[in-house]
């Protein structure tokens, strides 16, 4: 009898592992094809040269990762896109937190500033892009006309090699600044007021409030927050395309962007797969330095 | 009177925040003008230009701006819509299933979180080439159609429901199916809202693998349709590239406006986890 009605759980069992296996194939079956084995296939691929024409790629080991270590433009794109993470982060979440500091208070027409912030996040890059350039135009875009005015000489922001990053770095941090603010703002919501008003009572500053109470409260937020920054730093090209296409002189060639070049202008397949496997090494240490290491430092509540 | 002003908004934040904003929306208010106005008043700021919505129809007539939208908005309904069913289906399955290798299948959907499509961008072309794709609106959206971002979120909510429903519909008879769709599909309505708000912004502004993978005008979207258009090295004219560029963003924007409170809480849901 029992022996029974256990046989008849494990058919149950069994039947219902097959459901559960038949509702997750579709989707399981795209992310196989579109995320997993692509990344499997790239890091093969990047052992092989180019198929050229009718003749297939053939192993050339290392040689790919060979012709990116002697790449001057790939040392700049690497260069570049540090410097751009090493900016855009901090800038884009420091902002961020002021801004959601900011329009969490009864702050007069708090909805408008709100949507302001915001406004950039729901908009395409590469059509934001078409307005900056405008901005940046030398003679008489809207920076030459406000330094102009100041007497200052006239430049050239988006065509001097010197400032070029520096451009297009400030459009990604106009870009991403709302968006993290989204995250601070719904955190600090969800902080209870009577911390507030405990501080408050005790005489304590703002500053040390803001620094011994909301500020570790706000750590997980900062986490995601951050993790999300990285990724961003390394995937954010589309403003590039319109502002400067990786140039002056390579100063604006972030990897994604050298990715595409390779890929798809120089149709250097075996090449693209070797940065392409560079590109998913960070991604993935990020990943894994958000699991092991900053997970445990953060205390969740 | 201590109470009122607890560590609240001093005239000094009120200010920042308000200069902070205008300089946010300087952009846009900036493409406003010039598209509003003739061409001449571009690069000028004077009280009496005359208005014009002259730039409109030059941008419109410059580029086939009805088939961009078509197939924008095609292929943002066409990825919504597998991502729902795809998401929900995977979502209910780990969420109330207990069966072999279910963690292993969990790790392999939230590897997508870090590693998303567009980065393999050059595997994919080829993948799209093999099944004979390239340069249609199925291929811009097949990526995309399994979201590990819409299942995880899913999942959470669906493990949130109380099992006592979902055991009370199971006596009365109902199939798996039947209970996904009448007890945890309405519970979960509002993440529902949070990810297509999202999702449709997200899909709306993808730029680099649309531009890679079409190079057509009956496939290309929005945002390659206004890149290749922009590019036009004649002269830049820049009322028509900013009449271009409100166009395109037009349907975004004018949501966002209306919508503004329910676009912010859905990206605050989206982010918490």
């Amino acid at each position: 009898m029992q022996a029974a009605a256990a046989r008849a759980g494990n058919a149950g069992a069994g039947q219902r592992a097959i459901h559960a296996w038949l509702l997750l194939l579709p989707a399981l079956t795209l992310l196989v094809a579109f995320t997993h084995w692509p990344a499997v296939a790239t890091l093969i691929d990047s052992f092989y040269s180019t198929p050229r024409g009718s003749r297939p790629g053939v192993w050339v080991g290392l040689e790919n990762y060979e012709v990116m270590w002697d790449d001057p433009v790939f040392w700049h794109a690497v260069r570049n896109n540090l410097w751009f993470a090493g900016a855009t982060i901090p800038l884009s979440i420091g902002l961020a937190l002021v801004m959601a500091l900011w329009v969490n208070e009864r702050l007069a027409g708090r909805t408008l500033v709100r949507m302001a912030y915001f406004t950039p996040t729901v908009l395409p890059m590469i059509a934001v892009a078409n307005i900056w350039l405008f901005f940046y135009t030398p003679q008489y875009g809207l920076l030459e006309q406000i330094t102009g005015s100041l007497g200052l000489p006239s430049h050239n922001w988006l065509g001097d090699p010197s400032t070029a990053l520096a451009a297009v770095t400030l459009v990604a941090v106009w870009k991403e600044a709302g968006f993290f603010m989204i995250f601070y703002l719904a955190a600090l919501q969800t902080l209870n007021p009577s911390l507030k008003e405990a501080a408050a009572i005790e005489g304590a500053s703002r500053w040390y409030f803001f620094r011994r109470v909301q500020w570790p409260l706000l750590m997980p937020t900062t986490l995601f927050v951050l993790v999300n920054a990285v990724i961003n730093a390394f995937r954010l090209v589309d403003h590039i395309f319109i502002l400067t296409r990786g140039g002056p002189d390579n100063a604006t060639t972030l990897l994604l962007y050298h990715l595409y070049e390779v890929g798809f202008k120089f149709w250097d397949t075996g090449y693209a797969a070797a940065i392409t496997v560079v590109l998913v090494a960070v991604l993935a240490s990020v990943a894994l330095v958000q699991f092991f290491v900053l997970d445990k430092r953060v205390h969740y509540r | 009177m201590k109470n009122n002003t607890l560590y609240g908004a001093t005239w000094l934040d009120t200010l920042g925040a308000w200069l902070l904003a205008l300089l946010w929306v300087l952009p846009l208010a900036y493409a406003f003008w010039t598209a509003f106005h003739p061409p001449e008043y571009a690069t000028r700021l004077a009280l009496d230009a005359p208005w014009t919505l002259d730039n409109f129809r030059r941008a419109w007539e410059a580029a086939p701006f009805a088939r961009y939208f078509l197939n924008t908005a095609v292929l943002v309904a066409l990825i919504l819509a597998a991502q729902l069913v795809l998401s929900t289906m995977a979502a209910y399955a780990f969420a109330r299933y207990r069966f072999p290798g279910s963690n292993i299948a969990f790790a392999l959907v939230l590897v997508q979180l870090m590693i998303t499509p567009d980065l393999l961008l050059v595997e994919n072309y080829k993948t799209m080439g093999h099944l004979g794709l390239v340069d249609t609106l199925t291929a811009i959206g097949l990526p995309y159609f399994a979201s590990a971002f819409a299942i995880f979120l899913l999942r959470q909510t669906f493990m949130g429901i109380p099992k006592e429903l979902d055991e009370a519909a199971r006596v009365e008879g109902a199939s798996a199916l039947q209970i996904l769709w009448r007890v945890y599909v309405p519970l979960a309505r509002p993440v529902y809202t949070a990810f297509a708000l999202v999702s449709v912004s997200f899909h709306w502004n993808n730029f680099l693998w649309p531009l890679i993978i079409t190079n057509s005008v009956e496939s290309r979207p929005l945002t390659v349709g206004l890149q290749v258009f922009s590019s036009v090295e004649q002269g830049v004219e820049w009322s028509l590239i900013t009449a271009a560029t409100l166009m395109s963003v037009a349907p975004l924007l004018i949501g966002f406006i209306l919508f503004q409170r329910q676009f912010v809480q859905s990206f605050m849901r989206a982010g918490i986890k």
